[in-house]
Formats: structure tokens, sequence, C-alpha cells
């Protein structure tokens, strides 16, 4: 085999890897504080192209209610033609969207999760909605990388 | 097919995958690092201390499981017990986040030893019923919630694993269980049974007994699997959403707020009155659901979305059970299905 062929093709099979070993759940952990993560969040999602439609503050209503808990975040995002274009022609999709991660700390570091939108494929099979699926799924891991690589930095 | 539009389609099918935070990016780290990084440091902690996951850096843990366990455990995952399956992963893969981890903690570890150990089971059941089970669960079934968790009061530091999980016992040996039996893991609830005042042949009993634990299966049915709950409204708009309000404030949750679906996207007086959300919680529930599991905010905070199209009023939620699979948590399975007929008793109440 050519060498050029050969480097390709490895270079196929370490891009796939990551892409095989995806997972339901999409985690992460920053070694940085709350407040730093969530403000990187927030701004990579704008980077992505993306509003952040409400920040939903769980651990305040909690604590409010008298229980015990660490900051916890829900951050909602979405693009508002894409949404209301899904949702005019799907309506069940209100009830998944739109799009969000939840946030929260672990004593100095901070948790990201989110479900990989591409599982929204085995829920929702119409033709029409999997490349918007597939774009989300790819947004949400560029997303994830971006607030690694800020923490790596 | 000639090497040149091999090329072509290889250089095409590298383009079209996703971008990647993969192996070639960041090869200042070893491979078993980013690996880690990427697929255990969420849950098990950057240097193995443990978070959702329980530690794997303590020095009695790593001096009491060969590497094969560790192997094993990755591939197979624990199903219902959150720890992922790690199936796709190659050997090689494996083999490296193997090596990082035992980097976590430079000890002497046991070779993979799989002789059986011979006891009696019904003697160990006794055994396991007065000393293991408060933590363990009466048929293995482990502790509640997840590994270590900082960021809310709990029950015990550590939890206690899954003793009848089909990843465990397909992962551990005889020789294993027993050393951590003899041993127990310090910095963690676990101790010596020895010191315990239990002898050898007790412990030999307890292994046989563990060793017949068996995981329960699950069946779900297609209902159980459906992506949403959705129920047709026979009355208008704003009338469904008052109707829905009632039945929510009648199931002891509290009402968050009302919201149309563009809320936070356009301006109030843009927003579209034909799709809008009903926002609730029961704080209570929310507190169990977060000990259960604290990535639940994946289902945060309980909501009804109320759409009109084409003549109809459709009520909608999630199920919960549906999104539910994605946790590997039958634990939380559980308190989703307790949802899901809470979410099913308002939906029919407010479209009666
Ligand atoms: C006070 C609670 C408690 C009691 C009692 C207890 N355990 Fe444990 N056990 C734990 C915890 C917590 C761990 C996990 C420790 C860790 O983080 O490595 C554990 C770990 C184990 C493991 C290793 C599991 C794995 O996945 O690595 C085995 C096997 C085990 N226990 C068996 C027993 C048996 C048998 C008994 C009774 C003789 C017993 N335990 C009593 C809390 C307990
Ligand atoms: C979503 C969270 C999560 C992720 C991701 C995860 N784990 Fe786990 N892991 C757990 C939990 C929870 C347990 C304990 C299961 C139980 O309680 O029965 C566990 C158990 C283990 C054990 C057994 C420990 C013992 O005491 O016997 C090992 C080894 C392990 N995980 C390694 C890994 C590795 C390596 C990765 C990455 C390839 C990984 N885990 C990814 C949550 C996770």
């Amino acid at each position: 085999m050519n060498r050029i062929i050969k480097i390709t093709l490895l270079l196929v099979l370490l891009a796939m890897s990551s892409f095989l070993h995806a997972e339901d759940l999409m985690m992460l952990r920053s070694t940085q504080p709350f407040p730093e993560t969530m403000s990187n969040l927030q701004n990579i999602i704008k980077q992505h192209g993306y509003v952040v439609s409400r920040v939903q503050r769980v651990d305040i209503g909690l604590t409010k209610m008298g229980y015990k808990t660490d900051k916890y975040r829900v951050v909602f995002f979405g693009k508002h033609e894409e949404l209301q274009k899904l949702t005019n022609k799907y309506p069940e999709l209100t009830a998944y969207l739109p799009l969000k991660i939840a946030i929260f700390s672990e004593n100095t570091e901070t948790l990201l999760v989110t479900g990989d939108p591409l599982k929204f494929a085995e829920m929702f099979p119409d033709k029409e909605l999997q490349k918007h699926f597939k774009q989300w799924s790819k947004d949400m891991t560029a997303i994830f990388h971006d607030v690694r690589k800020i923490d790596e930095d | 097919m000639k090497a040149k539009s091999l090329f072509a389609h290889l250089f095409a099918l590298l383009l079209l995958l996703p971008f990647s935070s993969g192996h070639a990016a960041e090869s200042a780290k070893s491979v078993g690092e980013q690996l880690y990084t990427q697929h255990c440091a969420a849950c098990h902690g950057t240097d193995g201390d443990g978070g959702v996951g329980i530690p794997l850096a303590l020095t009695d843990f790593q001096a009491s499981v060969s590497d094969n366990y560790l192997a094993k455990t990755i591939k197979l995952g624990r199903p219902g017990r959150i720890m992922p399956a790690f199936a796709t992963f190659t050997d090689q893969e494996i083999a490296a986040i193997v090596k990082h981890i035992r980097g976590f903690s430079n000890v002497a570890y046991p070779k993979d030893n799989r002789t059986p150990i011979k006891g009696n089971p019904t003697l160990g059941k006794k055994v396991y019923e007065q000393n293991c089970a408060s933590c363990h669960g009466q048929n293995g079934e482990g502790g509640s919630g997840t590994g270590v968790t900082f960021s809310r009061p709990r029950h015990l530091p550590i939890i206690a694993p899954a003793l009848n999980n089909s990843g465990f016992q397909a992962a551990i040996s005889d020789e294993m269980i027993k050393h951590t039996l003899m041993k127990g893991r310090k910095g963690t609830p676990m101790t010596s049974f020895l010191k315990n005042g239990l002898n050898e042949k007790d412990l030999d009993n307890v292994v046989a007994y563990i060793r017949q634990f068996k995981q329960q299966e699950q069946t779900l049915t297609a209902e159980d699997l459906a992506p949403t709950l959705t129920y047709e409204s026979p009355y208008g708009l704003q009338e469904t959403i008052d109707s829905i309000k009632r039945a929510v404030l009648g199931k002891n949750f509290r009402l968050i707020r009302v919201q149309t679906f563009d809320d936070g996207y356009v301006a109030k007086d843009k927003q579209q009155a034909n799709k809008s959300i009903i926002y609730f919680c029961n704080f209570e529930f929310l507190n169990r659901a977060l000990n259960i599991d604290p990535r639940v905010g994946m289902f945060l905070p309980c909501r009804i979305t109320v759409v009109e199209s084409k003549g109809k009023v459709l009520v909608m939620a999630i199920n919960p059970l549906r999104l539910s699979r994605l946790f590997n948590n039958n634990e939380l399975d559980k308190a989703c299905i307790e949802m899901r007929d809470l979410y099913i008793e308002i939906l029919e109440e407010a479209t009666l």
C-alpha cells in the first residue's frame, strides 16, 4: 500500500475511534470552579451560533425549600428560526427542546452533562429531522471540546 | 477500486467525520490519559478520587484487583449501575486506560487468579445478611445513589457497589472478593471482616453466596419507550393551560412559570401564543432524584408543553422512562416510572 493511503487510513481510524466511542450521555469535568465554567460555557454556546434563552437555577429553588445543595443550573439554548420551524411541523419536539446542558459543582470542580442529540434520532425517526440531530450532536461535541480546551490551557 | 479513488473516498470520509477531540490533536498526553480524561474523569475524577463513580486511586482497591478485572470492568460496564460499558474500545485502548489508572497509585497488584473458592452458600447467606446486606442490599443490588458526592448530604460517603451485577460478576474472581473481605478498603466504608470478627471459613462461605447472586432482567414494553406522553385536549388553548395548572397544583407540585416556547429568543410582543410551556416542580421529589443521580438536570424542571396546531390542542411531556435509558441507572428508572405516572395523571386530568 502506498504510504499516503496508509497515513490517511490511520487518520481516518483515529477520527473514527472517537466517533465510534460516542456515549449516550456527554459528560465533562472542568477543573475550574462553577462561576468560571458557567461563563465559559455560555460564551462558547454563543460562539457556536446559539442563543442562551434561559438559565434555570435549580439550586436556588431547592435551597429556598430548605434542602442542601451545591450550585446546580440548567442552561437552555437554541436557534430561534430552527426551533420554530421544527416544532411547527413536529409539535412533539417541544417536549425535548430547546437543547440543554446541566451544570453543577462538585467541590472545587464543575460537571457538565447532556444527552447526545443523536439519541433523538431513535426517538424521532422522521428523515427530515436527522440532519438537525446530527448537526446538534456535532455542535454539542464541539462545545464540550471547547470547554475542555479552556480547562487545559 | 484504484488507489487514487480509494484515497479520495477516504479523504472525503475524513472531512465528513465530526470534529473530534480525539487522540491525534493532543498527543502530548498519553493515549491512556486522553481516553481516561475524555471517558472516565467526569465520573471517577481526574486523579481517580471518585465522583459520580467510585474512587479508583485507593491503594487497597488497586492492591486487590488484577489488570484483567479492570479491563473487563471497562469493557462490560455495570449494567443498570451507571458505569457504562465501553464495548467499542479496542483491547489496546483499554490496556492504555488500565495503565493510566495504575499510575494513580503505584502499588503491587495481583495477577488474575481464577481458582474457585469452595464455600457453603447457605452458611454464607447468614453471614451476608448480618454483615453486608445493610450496605450492599438484601440481594446484592448495591447501595442507593451514586459514587461519591460532595454536592449534597448523604447516607454513606461512598456508594456500596452492586454485587449481583452481571458486569461485576463477570469481571471479579473469587480470590479478589476474598481479598477485599480480608483487607477491606481503607478510606471507604468497606472494612476488613477478618478484623471485624469473621474467620476465613465465614469469608469463603460468603464468597460462595455472593456468586449465586443474579441480576434481575429489566423488561420494557414499546409503550415504556415512547418518546413523549401526548394527549389531545378537548378545550381551547388558554382553557387547557388553566386546566393543566390546576392539575399540577392538585398533585402537590409548585407552579414555576408559564411561558411561550420562544420566550428568551424574541421580544414579548413577537412571541407566538400557540406554543406554551408550563414549568413546575416538587422539591421533595427533585431532591430525592438528585440523590439518586446528580445528572438528572436533563429532566429539569418538570414541564408540559401545549401546542395549538391544525385546529387541535396537544399537551405533551417527555416520557421520563425513555430519557432515563441514557443514564444506565436502574434506581433512576424507578423514580422515572413514578414521575411518568404523575405526568400521565396530570395530563389525563387536564384533558378530561
Ligand atoms: C458500611 C457499609 C459496607 C458494609 C457493611 C460492607 N461493605 Fe462491601 N463495600 C462498601 C463500599 C462503600 C465499597 C466500595 C469501596 C470502594 O470505593 O472501593 C464496598 C466494596 C465491596 C466489594 C468490592 C466491589 C467492587 O465493585 O469493587 C465487595 C466484593 C464487597 N464490598 C463485599 C462485601 C461483603 C461480602 C460484605 C459483608 C461481609 C461487605 N462488603 C460489607 C460498603 C460496605
Ligand atoms: C457515568 C459515570 C461513569 C463513567 C463515565 C465511568 N464510570 Fe466507572 N463506575 C461508575 C460507577 C457508578 C461505578 C460503581 C458501580 C456500582 O456501584 O455498582 C463504577 C465502577 C468502576 C470500576 C469498579 C471499581 C471497583 O471498586 O471495583 C472501575 C474499574 C471503573 N468504574 C472504571 C472506569 C473507567 C476506566 C472508565 C472510563 C473508561 C469509567 N469507569 C467510566 C461510574 C462511571
